[in-house]
Parts: structure tokens; C-alpha cells; sequence
């Protein structure tokens, strides 16, 4: 690994006693000065990597955003700090590294409106919180609309949302075209902008930074955080309530099992034989070049299929769709990201000449309303918080804190309440199939 | 892009011509009136979503117009074999002894 001194390879690869000891350490002025003198040598691992023990109160499956964020809620709030994280690969590497970022929680329903803006709630001081700079940017969300049907359907989630005390606002044109100079509202082109919906406290975080950002605060709880370690199977009683977890390390003891595993949470939950309403699609995304500064806010196109920021580091940030077929390959037709560029070209004329430097996929677990399972399943002792789709990221904080709750108290939050894996028999969709992003 | 053979045009021919169905061989319920709600649940909303093969419906939309079955690996999005509507679902686990040799 060249550019990294010896020293601190070291302590990642080998936790000794000194990484042991600062990893609880707070950052503030004093600890960066002091680790100035050493030229930034010494600062410790964030959390620890312990080996698993035989027996927690809570097994966490899926440490990516989600599950992290549970842990740190379940420890924090609850004081349920007997509990692991497992991970299959390493933390924060699936969906929660490869998302573009966004946040905001101007969702059409009121189940759904309470949720996300429960996260958005929570997302306003979360850097406090964690001791961890996520680096949220509220620079403002705007969905454009290129007919009239667009136009009536915005203008209704825009009164929707008014109605429930969300931030949202109609814009014209001319209005979109002033809060972000770089569009083109020009009338030739094939799908004129008509007007566009905006929420100016949704913005972006930097993702990776959530992730890690909460693995910090729960493993100063006590949380362990492990990783390469699969589950391959869960063990259950004669009554069919949850034993634990068959994992690559061994059995693992636990009364109550959360299963936050985003694309793979059919496979998971096939051990334990709950069948679930999940597709698992493949969702990319691609970067650009970085450039100076020059793109202010966010700008979502549900109808001409394009979504695009401007990372901290100068990169465009582009989320294309999702694939039509269901796969777990992490990548997709190169098809699908040409069409949003050529969508990003028509409106933003001047990244014409932009080159492109990654594309990536991820894999979504998609559900028939396109909202999430948060919650109790037939299993006893076996939670479940999935079906995130093609927008868990902005949701991490909020996600965490009531499935956190779900899991301690065995009941559901009010906030989570609706979003039941039951509603699908029952018949009480949560259909935000219109209302959510591009994929949809 | 995936290449995809058409069992009826029988020619290979890029994805953009067709269009994704969903999981294949699920029957509509004969007798609908006597389902029970955790019957439509599952009839209408689960679905196996495996890792590894899968049968699926597709319809060569931009071509003859007519659904397929397929069986691919979800993994490695490769197609093993297509087959008409109405013939039986091949047997997944002797595919997989197949594609082993």
C-alpha cells in the first residue's frame, strides 16, 4: 500500500494495545492539534475487530448504514449493548458505499412522511450526535417536472406534504432555472421543464461517513462489529422461535435477530423459511471527473430518468436506474447509464464535454408499494428491516432508531407501525410507487 | 447488455428488443373466490428472488411480440437455456449438475 506509513498499517492490520486505547477518544480541536505534532501517525482504529462471542442478546445481520444504525440506537437508547453486528464482507461496503447520497422526505403519505422525516429530524444534528462529521449539506432537492401530469402530481405531494408539516415547495421554471443556474429551461427541448418541487433542508451526506460514523458510536458502547463473518444459516426451536445464527465463525447464541440485509435479505431469510415480497434489482450509479464547484443543489428527473449532485471533492454524482431483471451480479447494462447521461446532457448543456470516470451497481431489494418492511415477521425473535429499494440512504438515522426500538421492546414503534411485513396480506399498501425516485 | 435467444424467432438478440416479466410459473389461482388472504398475499407478492438460477418470464417485445421462459443465474446474469411458453420448468438442480461438467 504505498502512501501509508508503516506505523499506521500496523495498527489497522494488527489491533494492538495502543489502537485499543484511543479508540475512545473523541474528535474535537485538542485531539487534532495533538495528533498534528505526530503528523496524523497515531490515530487509533474507530472501532474494534473482536472475535464473536458464543452468546448476545441481539444479532444484527448487515452491517451496512442501517444496521449499524440499530446497533448504536439499541445501545444508546435501549441499553441493549450486548449485541453483533455481522457482516459478510466488510462494513458499509453494499449499498451503503455504492448510494448517491441523497436525502429527503418528501415522500406522498402520511406513513411515509413520518418515517423520513423522522430521519430527516435526526439527520439535522447527527454529526453532534456521532462525533462524526457526515458531512450533511442541506442544498436542497429538486424534482423536475416535464408534463402536465408531472406538474399535478408534485403540486399534489407538495400540498401533501404542507399539510403534514414537511418541508416542500412548488417552483416555476424561471424559479427552478435561479435556484440552480445551470438548467435548461429552454422550450425546445423534448421535455421541457415545467416547474419542480423543492425541499430546501434535503441535501446530501457523505455516506460512507454515516457508516462509519455510527460503527464508532456503537462500538464505544460495547457493540461488536464483525466482519467477514457470514451467516449461513438460523438455528430454530421446537416452539420456532430463534436460537441463533450459523455463521463461518461458528454458532452464535441470540433470542432476537435482526435481518438488515438489504439485496440479500431473501437469501437470509430463506434459512430461517419466511417467504418475502422482495425483488432484488441491480441499481447503478457513475461519477464524473471533479471539477471546481459549479453545481449548486440536487436535481431529480423522475421522467427523463436522472438524478445528479456535486460530491465535496468535485465529482458529479449520477444515479442512473434500475436494471429490468432481478440479479446479484453488483453491476448492470451500460445501456441504462447512456440514457441518463443523455438525459443530464439535455438538461445541464454545459457537462457536455464531461468524462466519466466510475460506474457501479448495487443490488436493491425492492418491494410491491416501494416501501420498507420494518418490523416483526411469523418467526419469533426474528425482526426484519428491508425493502429499502432505490432509497434506504436517506432514511439510515431513522430506520435505525425504530427498528432499534422494534427489537428492544418487541413492539413496534408508532412510526414503523404501518410498515408491516403483514400488510401484504392484509391489503394496506403503503403505495408510494408514484411518489418515490427515478426507479420507480 | 445481455444477448438473449428468442425460443420462437430462434436468433440471439441484445436486451433493449425485450422486456423483463417476472419470476415465471406462477398459476393464476383456479378457483378464486376460495383463496384465503394469506394465499393471495403469497399468489400476488411473494416471490423466490434466488441467488443463482432462476426461471423467469420475458417478451421479445421489439421482436414477435410473445413471452418466453428463461432460466439464468442471477449471479452472473448468464442465460442457461430458454424454453416456450406451456413446456415444463427444466429441473434447476440437474441444470446445475450440467453446467458443473
Amino acid at each position: 500500500m504505498p502512501g501509508v506509513p508503516k506505523r499506521r498499517l500496523d495498527l489497522w492490520l494488527r489491533p494492538g494495545k495502543k489502537g485499543r486505547q484511543r479508540q475512545m477518544s473523541r474528535f474535537n480541536f485538542w485531539e487534532l492539534a495533538k495528533n498534528a505534532l505526530s503528523a496524523h501517525e497515531n490515530w487509533g482504529r474507530q472501532w474494534r475487530a473482536p472475535e464473536p462471542k458464543g452468546e448476545y442478546d441481539v444479532v444484527i445481520i448487515g452491517a451496512g448504514g442501517h444496521g449499524l444504525a440499530t446497533a448504536y440506537y439499541l445501545a444508546k437508547e435501549h441499553g441493549v449493548t450486548n449485541v453483533a453486528v455481522l457482516e459478510k464482507g466488510w462494513l458499509g461496503g453494499g449499498n451503503t458505499g455504492r448510494n448517491t447520497t441523497i436525502v429527503r422526505s418528501n415522500y406522498l403519505w402520511e406513513e411515509s412522511e413520518g418515517l423520513y422525516d423522522h430521519a430527516m429530524d435526526l439527520w439535522q444534528n447527527l454529526s453532534q450526535e456521532l462525533n462524526y462529521n457526515v458531512m450533511y449539506s442541506a442544498r436542497g432537492v429538486m424534482m423536475l417536472a416535464h408534463t402536465i401530469h408531472d406538474v399535478q402530481v408534485f403540486k399534489r405531494h407538495v400540498y401533501a406534504n404542507r399539510l403534514a408539516g414537511v418541508q416542500n415547495e412548488w417552483l416555476t421554471a424561471e424559479e427552478a432555472k435561479e435556484y440552480c443556474p445551470p438548467l435548461n429551461i429552454s422550450k425546445n427541448m423534448r421535455y421541457p421543464v415545467l416547474g419542480a418541487a423543492l425541499q430546501r433542508k434535503a441535501g446530501v451526506a457523505r455516506h460512507d461517513a454515516v457508516a462509519w460514523g455510527y460503527a464508532r458510536g456503537a462500538d464505544k458502547y460495547g457493540v461488536d462489529i464483525i466482519q467477514n463473518c457470514a451467516v449461513t444459516g438460523i438455528r430454530r426451536g421446537a416452539d420456532g422461535a430463534v436460537e441463533g445464527v450459523e455463521t463461518s465463525r461458528g454458532f452464535i447464541r441470540a433470542k432476537k435477530i435482526g435481518v438488515v440485509a438489504a439485496g440479500h435479505t431473501t437469501t437470509v431469510m430463506d434459512m430461517a423459511g419466511v417467504r418475502m415480497p422482495l425483488e432484488s434489482y441491480p441499481l447503478q450509479a457513475l461519477v464524473s471527473e471533479p471539477v471546481k464547484p459549479c453545481f449548486p443543489c440536487v436535481v431529480m428527473s423522475n421522467t427523463i430518468h436522472a438524478y445528479m449532485s456535486q460530491s465535496d471533492k468535485g465529482e458529479l454524482v449520477i444515479g442512473a436506474g434500475t436494471d429490468q431483471y432481478i440479479s446479484y451480479s453488483q453491476t448492470g447494462g451500460l445501456q441504462i447509464p447512456a440514457h441518463t447521461i443523455e438525459a443530464i446532457c439535455e438538461l445541464f448543456p454545459m457537462f457536455r464535454r464531461m468524462r466519466m470516470l466510475r460506474n457501479w451497481g448495487g443490488t436493491v431489494d425492492v418491494t410491491p408499494d416501494r416501501s420498507p418492511i420494518i418490523g416483526k415477521t411469523p418467526v419469533p425473535g426474528l425482526f426484519v428491516n428491508c425493502g429499502w429499494g432505490t432509497g434506504g440512504f436517506k432514511a439510515t438515522p431513522g430506520s435505525g432508531h425504530v427498528f432499534a426500538h422494534t427489537l428492544a421492546k418487541g413492539e413496534p414503534h408508532p412510526i414503523n407501525a404501518p410498515f408491516t411485513l403483514d400488510r401484504y396480506r392484509t391489503g394496506r399498501l403503503i403505495d408510494e410507487a408514484a411518489a418515490a425516485a427515478v426507479a420507480h | 447488455m445481455l444477448l438473449i435467444s428468442c425460443p420462437y424467432c430462434g436468433v440471439e438478440r441484445p436486451e433493449i428488443e425485450f422486456r423483463h416479466a417476472g419470476e415465471a410459473h406462477i398459476a393464476r389461482p383456479a378457483e378464486p373466490s376460495k383463496l384465503t388472504d394469506e394465499e393471495w398475499a403469497e399468489y400476488l407478492y411473494m416471490r423466490t428472488n434466488p441467488k443463482g438460477l432462476m426461471a423467469e418470464r420475458w417478451r421479445h417485445t421489439h421482436g414477435c411480440g410473445r413471452f418466453f421462459n428463461a432460466i439464468r443465474d442471477t449471479v452472473s446474469d448468464k442465460f442457461v437455456t430458454v424454453y416456450k411458453m406451456g413446456e415444463a420448468k427444466p429441473d434447476l438442480d440437474q441444470l446445475l449438475v450440467e453446467a458443473a461438467q
